[in-house]
């Protein structure tokens, strides 16, 4: 290449350059300004112990699964109720396993009070199911938030019209009775193989089909392929409410504001009740005073509007217990929960 | 048609200033997370959702939309130019496209590309105006011995992915279902191949392979051989897409779109599933089956042109039902959710006008998209004259990047580069990577699907062959093991009148 040119230019070249040079200053201090002029003012009296336990750092709240999941948006809308309380705050997600992937590398962090993780009965069979080294054990579990129950259903022509249908098809065949569901150790096996028990027959015997998801679960239903399938009640309901499946119980222990019409299991002759719960945990190490004071935000947040629009838009019930008792809730939890995988066989 | 209102209304929705600036934030932003391995569109709208709940639900949903279009366009771009696939779904475009790139024809590879997505964008738009309630019946009728049947149609028709070799693609695949075993099986819950690594439980991603066999050992391999210097000539030709180019692109576009749709619009069908089936047939199709392998380009055309279709399918049983079916179909239900949309049966009757607008927005969107993409078509294009070794720091860059975002621990990055080495040697060896990544994506569905049917038939292979769709399926899997086989029959016999009869053979 010639150089001929470039020192004819170079005057004008270094005067454009001695004002462009300034451009990316001038953005980046623009974008600063906009940021912190549009920020919200953090700290507003209430929570003031909670922020002494985070001296002035964020709070990081690890969603165990992908975007779009029960424990993703659960950690979003709580991000969304927090910030009135302590400012911005932070979600991840690490997906994967039931939240074992996520639950192992939480254990991790110690002592730090800033480290929160959402978590629920998912978590709780996973663990068992998969083997799992860590378990809620190793973290020191806050507050229960919300439940979701899960309702039974069966595609709009089924022949099963209601739970005495389904008990007496279950003791007549029960691998006949093909049930589809979430993920392998989840809420809905739990609730088939507690379902199996309650009407005598085998757990370990049911012809339970896993799946990612939902509503994947829902495809093979409408695929006329499964007998029955089992999901959250806010997950199915516009199904419900369309008629293309019907509801033949739910798992709550009275009938459910949402779907009135809806018999519960128990007001069908199964002695079964059970609870998608979603709850906070923070790591092992944390000190009494800081259990004590994030216990105490996190009550706060269930009392924001945004925290109480967030159940009526999610459907989701509000299930608020907090300290020993939810300690104990989950101790309880846990047993049930491995009892039952033991008996389907996936303990 | 009373629709056609409904949607002119959209358009009247969506058509203002504020919303046009939003589709484009929104396209740049998807293209931009596109051609990043590893970012894809679901993190992305997640990210995003905290931020948006302060618009009006229609300027947010214009945005996602386009973030979601802009996420399949801009994969294609960097498999072209780089052989790094942006996606998993891309990945089908890097085997010719980059060797059209490599022949100087690079230009001509992404506005294939590019058309092709539009083309194939807008008609599935269209069908999802349209048609979509017809079609979530269909997509519904699919239980899992359907999806068995499905997965063994890939399964005969990705001999043509295999390469020269029989034995080595073998090999190849091999390798993927190896893969694709690692993780918690989902039936049982019990992890396999793990070797207790937490990180291992939720399987490798496939981003992560498809980055690592692709570009890491393309780079390493660069390493051990290269100069350093770039040999690609990078504009061979004056116009961007010549002729004749144009009329071997068209057919494929459409064979692609009518591929990637419906399959797109299955909750299990994946954009990745339609692209290993549209190039299959444009293989098969080909009046030029000499380049296929060195550059053809309808092996850019018909695959891109599924996956942006089975993008727009994958809104169907999302709106109509729904059902999410992929990630970034859960956030988006995640998003609707937010602003008070139910997406489901009663959706088009209850939040009508949202809807349309939502409709109207993924035209404007996939008009962008073009406008954005082909006059850049050039300036990618030139990316190339980049020396290699430049150019494969930013590959090396750019995957590592990608996948710790993908996973967020040093064990990915480990992985990734062990991955890495395996196709170093399997490029060594000979052995194509394709293959491979076609097992890792088929493997697992067609395993998880068998379990699922079996374990409703209570363990009676007969439910395979029950339902009329599994044997239209099966049937199709007989045809395309039969058809190579009567086909080499008929040349044979034709060769032979060929010599009885001079000039009458081609």
């Amino acid at each position: 290449m010639e150089q001929r040119g470039s020192p004819a230019t170079a005057p004008g070249a270094a005067r454009s350059r001695r004002w462009t040079r300034w451009v990316p200053w001038a953005v980046a201090l623009l974008t600063t300004g906009a940021v912190v002029a549009t920020a919200p003012a953090a700290n507003s009296g209430a929570g003031s112990t909670a922020q002494d336990v985070l001296g002035g750092e964020q709070l990081r709240i690890m969603a165990p699964a992908a975007p779009g999941g029960g424990w993703d948006q659960t950690s979003r809308e709580m991000q969304g109720a927090l910030r009135e309380l302590v400012g911005r705050s932070e979600v991840y997600n690490v997906a994967g396993a039931g939240g074992t992937i996520g639950l192992s590398q939480f254990v991790r962090f110690g002592d730090d009070p800033t480290q929160l993780m959402t978590t629920g009965l998912i978590m709780v069979g996973a663990v068992k199911a998969n083997g799992s080294e860590q378990s809620l054990a190793d973290t020191t579990p806050l507050v229960r938030l919300t439940t979701d129950y899960q309702a039974i259903v069966v595609p709009a022509d089924s022949p099963l019209r209601s739970t005495a249908d389904l008990i007496e098809a279950m003791r007549a065949d029960l691998p006949a009775v093909s049930i589809a569901g979430g993920s392998a150790g989840g809420v809905e096996q739990i609730l088939a193989g507690l379902l199996a028990k309650a009407v005598g027959a085998d757990p370990a015997k049911v012809s339970y089909v896993a799946h990612s998801g939902g509503g994947e679960a829902l495809t093979t239903l409408l695929s006329g392929r499964s007998a029955i399938g089992i999901s959250g009640v806010s997950e199915i309901q516009p199904q419900i409410e369309a008629g293309t499946v019907r509801a033949l119980a739910v798992s709550s222990p009275d009938r459910l504001p949402t779907v009135p019409d809806v018999p519960t299991l128990i007001e069908g002759g199964l002695d079964v009740e059970l609870e998608n719960w979603r709850g906070v945990a923070a790591p092992k190490g944390i000190t009494d005073e800081e259990e004590q004071a994030l216990e105490g935000l996190l009550v706060d947040m269930t009392r924001t509007p945004e925290w109480r629009e967030a159940l009526e838009r999610r459907g989701w019930g509000d299930a608020t217990l907090a300290g020993p008792e939810f300690e104990e809730f989950v101790r309880s939890e846990q047993e049930r929960v491995s009892q039952v995988l033991d008996e389907i066989g996936l303990g | 048609m009373d629709q056609f209102g409904l949607l002119l209304d959209g358009f009247a929705g969506a058509l203002t200033p504020g919303h046009l600036l939003w589709a484009l934030v929104g396209v740049t932003i998807g293209t931009a997370v596109g051609v990043l391995p590893g970012i894809g569109p679901a993190l992305t709208v997640a990210l995003l959702l905290p931020i948006t709940f302060r618009l009006d639900p229609a300027s947010a949903l214009i945005l996602f939309a386009g973030i979601y279009y802009g996420g399949m366009y801009g994969g294609s771009t960097t498999s072209i130019l780089l052989n790094t696939p942006g996606e998993s779904a891309s990945m089908i475009s890097a085997l010719e496209g980059n060797k059209m790139a490599r022949a100087g024809r690079a230009a001509a590879a992404l506005a294939t590309a590019a058309l092709g997505s539009f083309v194939a964008g807008t008609i599935g738009t269209v069908a999802l105006t349209f048609v979509a309630p017809v079609l979530s019946d269909f997509a519904t009728s699919f239980g899992p011995p359907e999806y068995v049947a499905l997965m063994a149609v890939a399964f005969v028709t990705v001999s043509a992915l295999l390469g020269p070799s029989l034995l080595k693609g073998g090999a190849s695949l091999l390798v993927g279902l190896t893969i694709g075993l690692i993780g918690i099986d989902s039936q049982t819950g019990q992890p396999r191949l793990v070797f207790g690594i937490d990180s291992l439980l939720d399987g490798i991603d496939v981003v992560i392979v498809v980055v690592a066999l692709f570009a890491l050992s393309e780079a390493f391999g660069h390493l051990l051989t290269g100069t350093g210097h770039s040999t690609i000539e990078p504009l061979r030709e004056r116009a961007i897409l010549s002729k004749k180019d144009f009329k071997r692109s068209w057919p494929s576009w459409l064979r692609g779109t009518a591929l990637g749709f419906p399959i797109g619009s299955l909750p299990a069908g994946g954009a990745e599933v339609p692209t290993f089936l549209s190039y299959s047939l444009e293989k098969r199709l080909t009046k030029h089956p000499e380049e296929f392998g060195k550059g053809a380009i309808e092996g850019v055309a018909g695959p891109e042109a599924a996956n942006n279709a089975a993008a727009a399918g994958v809104l169907v049983p999302l709106l109509t039902i729904g059902l999410p079916t992929s990630a970034t179909a859960a956030v988006i239900l995640t998003a609707f959710q937010s602003y008070g949309l139910q997406p489901g049966p009663q959706l088009f009757s209850e939040s009508g006008p949202l809807v349309w607008t939502l409709i109207a927005s993924l035209y404007i969107g996939n008009v962008m998209l073009l406008v954005l993409n082909l006059p850049l078509v050039r300036l990618w294009a030139k990316l190339l004259t980049i020396p290699s070794y430049a150019i494969y720091a930013g590959v090396l860059v750019f995957a590592t990047l990608g996948a710790y975002a993908a996973g967020g621990t040093t064990v990915d990055l480990l992985i990734l580069c062990a991955l890495g080495l395996l196709g170093l040697l399997m490029r060594e060896a000979g052995i194509p990577v394709a293959p491979a990544i076609v097992g890792l994506i088929l493997g697992p569905i067609a395993e998880e699907q068998l379990r699922r049917a079996l374990t409703l038939s209570e363990g009676d292979p007969s439910i395979l062959l029950s339902g009329s769709i599994t044997i239209v399926l099966w049937a199709v899997v007989v045809l395309a093991v039969l058809t190579p086989l009567g086909r080499a029959w008929w040349r044979r016999s034709r060769r032979a009148k060929a010599t009885v009869t001079p000039g009458s053979g081609r």
